[in-house]
């Protein structure tokens, strides 16, 4: 009980401070005399939301760019030696490769099943279409840990003799071939693959949802007029449709692409890391959390930013584009 | 066409079954979990999950995996859990609404390039800043002797400021489409900025602050990777439970299983009540037009 009235005072203090806290910049803001006020008010706005980026976001990260050149303990300059040590260990460019597979093909994957399943959501009429569409979206609710220990146990194995409760081995077995300790199983990265089906299995409602907004968007006539040449069902959706919600495709793809890149919780939750499935997030927090190697841990985290850099040079691109729009 | 063809392509049967297909692939891998939660320890670690459900009558149920869990740890990460998320989620949308605010109706120098640079962080992975934030608390606490680490205070500051950037864009695209007819008009009336904020814009942006809240609220809720590091053991919130139980071995599935569903309860009644919204702020995140 005690925990609980703690927790609720907690909950109204932290909200009733930070009301406060703007009620006292708009009042500190009205003792200014008025030209001067007209000039400023904006800060009474801005200033809360840009202490918490400059001091918890922006400060942070050039510290993680210069500790990336320090050594373990955040004390010496070591110039390049984190990243000549990543770059030259054979461990870290696995990491590197299992990253690279993870972004070949989740997001793909991903986007290609969201894609059938919004096409054949929209044909099967509003009653049905609402279930199936719940059902498949739901696992967005889920989180990483919970969807990990979900496939874990799909995935289990138990030694011989003992009673298979793992679906996937009970299947295999009914095929007549051996039980598998499937995580463990690294040969061809098979266990990676094995993780990256549980985001999959996250987002495809995501890119589904999307994706069927916009082919709800794609005007009738256009399909009908393709109906009327005598193009197929799957002419139609080539040659019609996928032209028209491509855009909306690739925006859905981006930001997959971008999550998968800083996957982490999956390959905690499942393997620590461990039978080669690390990816780069995960040995940022293997470097500091359980070694705390400040530098190191920097540097790998500094490759993950560098990686992204690119998306986010199109995320402003998109965004200008938007702009324009208006 | 004969009659069958006909009734067939009527019901969109094609598309239904390969619909059914794709959905029992996904329901699988979770009514497992599910099943396993809810029968008796005995029978969970030593019979196939699927027995229990082909013969549903035959299997005992129970709810004795849930009771467990609550009582050993899993009813207090519940408390933190809700701590934890329920001011991470309302106190970014005050400060992003505050911020959009100032990005759409007042002028100011260097609005652009703020901008931009928020548009910039919102890709940047939050591993990037999170050891050097840890130590500047850490750093704090020793010097000003107030605690922050471990303290639901902590998560909140961190989760409103991994929430910012993206919220102050999606609430300032929707209030660009707010009339200002309207707050001109007030403003001529002689209300001031925090009145017409307080007053106008905020209830006008009630929908998109709600689909934004369902998604921080998911987000916070979900998380493992804030709370494990800045709230910790002391506070354990359910995902970091979860893992713990994860990686005892020998702990048994069941009680794995159990301890899930008792995180994905609130996740999922707040995803099926409010799906509508959920979907309308995924939208308004992705699609243009």
């Amino acid at each position: 009980m005690g925990d609980i009235i703690f927790s609720l005072v907690a909950i109204v203090i932290g909200i009733a401070a930070s009301y406060g806290l703007y009620w006292l910049l708009n009042f500190l803001l009205s003792l200014l005399p008025e030209h001067i006020q007209k000039k400023v008010n904006w800060l009474a706005f801005l200033t809360p939301a840009a202490v918490l980026v400059i001091l918890v976001l922006i400060m942070p990260l050039l510290q993680t760019v210069i500790w990336s050149f320090k050594d373990d303990r955040a004390r010496e300059w070591v110039g390049l030696k984190n990243y000549i040590d990543l770059f030259t260990d054979e461990r870290f460019l696995g990491i590197l490769l299992n990253n690279f597979l993870w972004v070949l093909v989740v997001p793909a994957v991903t986007v290609a099943i969201g894609t059938a399943a919004a096409t054949l959501t929209n044909q099967v009429g509003p009653t049905r279409e609402k279930i199936f569409k719940s059902l498949i979206f739901m696992p967005m609710a889920i989180s990483f840990v919970s969807a990990s220990t979900i496939w874990a146990y799909f995935y289990a194995y138990v030694p011989p003799g003992r009673p298979e409760i793992g679906l996937l081995n009970a299947l295999v077995k009914s095929l007549g071939f051996e039980a598998q300790p499937w995580l463990t199983m690294d040969q061809g990265r098979l266990n990676s693959f094995l993780l990256m089906a549980v985001l999959v299995w996250l987002q495809v409602g995501y890119a589904m949802v999307v994706i069927s907004a916009a082919i709800k968007g794609v005007p009738e006539e256009t399909i009908e007029a393709a109906q009327l040449d005598g193009a197929n069902a799957w002419q139609i959706f080539a040659g019609v449709i996928l032209p028209q919600i491509w855009g909306t495709v690739m925006s859905v793809f981006v930001t997959i692409l971008i999550l998968v890149m800083k996957i982490f919780d999956i390959v905690l939750a499942m393997t620590r890391g461990n039978f080669t499935t690390s990816v780069l997030a995960f040995e940022w927090y293997k470097q500091y959390f359980e070694n705390s190697n400040i530098g190191p841990a920097s540097a790998v985290v500094m490759v993950l930013v560098l990686l992204i850099a690119p998306l986010m040079w199109l995320q402003i691109n998109t965004v200008r584009q938007q702009e324009m729009l208006r | 066409m004969n009659k069958v063809e006909h009734l067939f392509r009527r019901l969109n049967l094609g598309s239904t079954i390969a619909l059914l297909i794709l959905v029992t692939i996904w329901l699988i891998p979770t009514v497992g979990l599910l099943v396993t939660s809810l029968r008796p320890s005995s029978v969970a670690e030593l019979s196939p999950w699927w027995e229990g459900l082909f013969n549903p009558l035959s299997t005992v149920w129970t709810l004795d995996a849930y009771q467990t869990s609550l009582q050993s740890g899993m009813l207090e990460s519940l408390i933190n859990t809700i701590a934890v998320t329920v001011p991470a989620t309302i106190l970014p949308l005050m400060i992003a609404a505050n911020a959009a605010y100032a990005f759409t109706f007042l002028n100011f120098k260097g609005k652009e390039i703020f901008f931009a640079t928020l548009v910039a962080l919102m890709v940047i992975p939050l591993q990037s800043s999170l050891i050097p934030v840890l130590k500047g608390m850490v750093w704090f606490q020793k010097t000003f002797n107030i605690p922050l680490t471990g303290t639901y205070a902590s998560a909140w500051v961190v989760h409103s400021a991994f929430a910012m950037p993206l919220a102050i864009y999606i609430l300032r695209n929707y209030m660009m489409t707010l009339p200002t007819a309207l707050i001109e008009a007030a403003k001529i009336d002689g209300a001031s900025n925090y009145q017409i904020f307080w007053r106008l814009v905020l209830p006008m942006s009630i929908p998109v602050i709600a689909s934004f809240a369902i998604f921080q609220f998911l987000w916070v809720w979900n998380d493992y990777l804030i709370a494990f590091i800045f709230v910790g053991e002391q506070k354990a919130v359910m995902t970091y439970q979860l893992l713990r139980l994860l990686g005892q071995y020998g702990q048994g599935w069941r009680d794995v299983a159990a301890g899930s569903f008792i995180s994905l309860i609130v996740p999922l009644i707040v995803f099926f009540s409010l799906q509508r919204y959920f979907t309308r702020g995924l939208l308004a995140g992705s699609v243009k037009g």
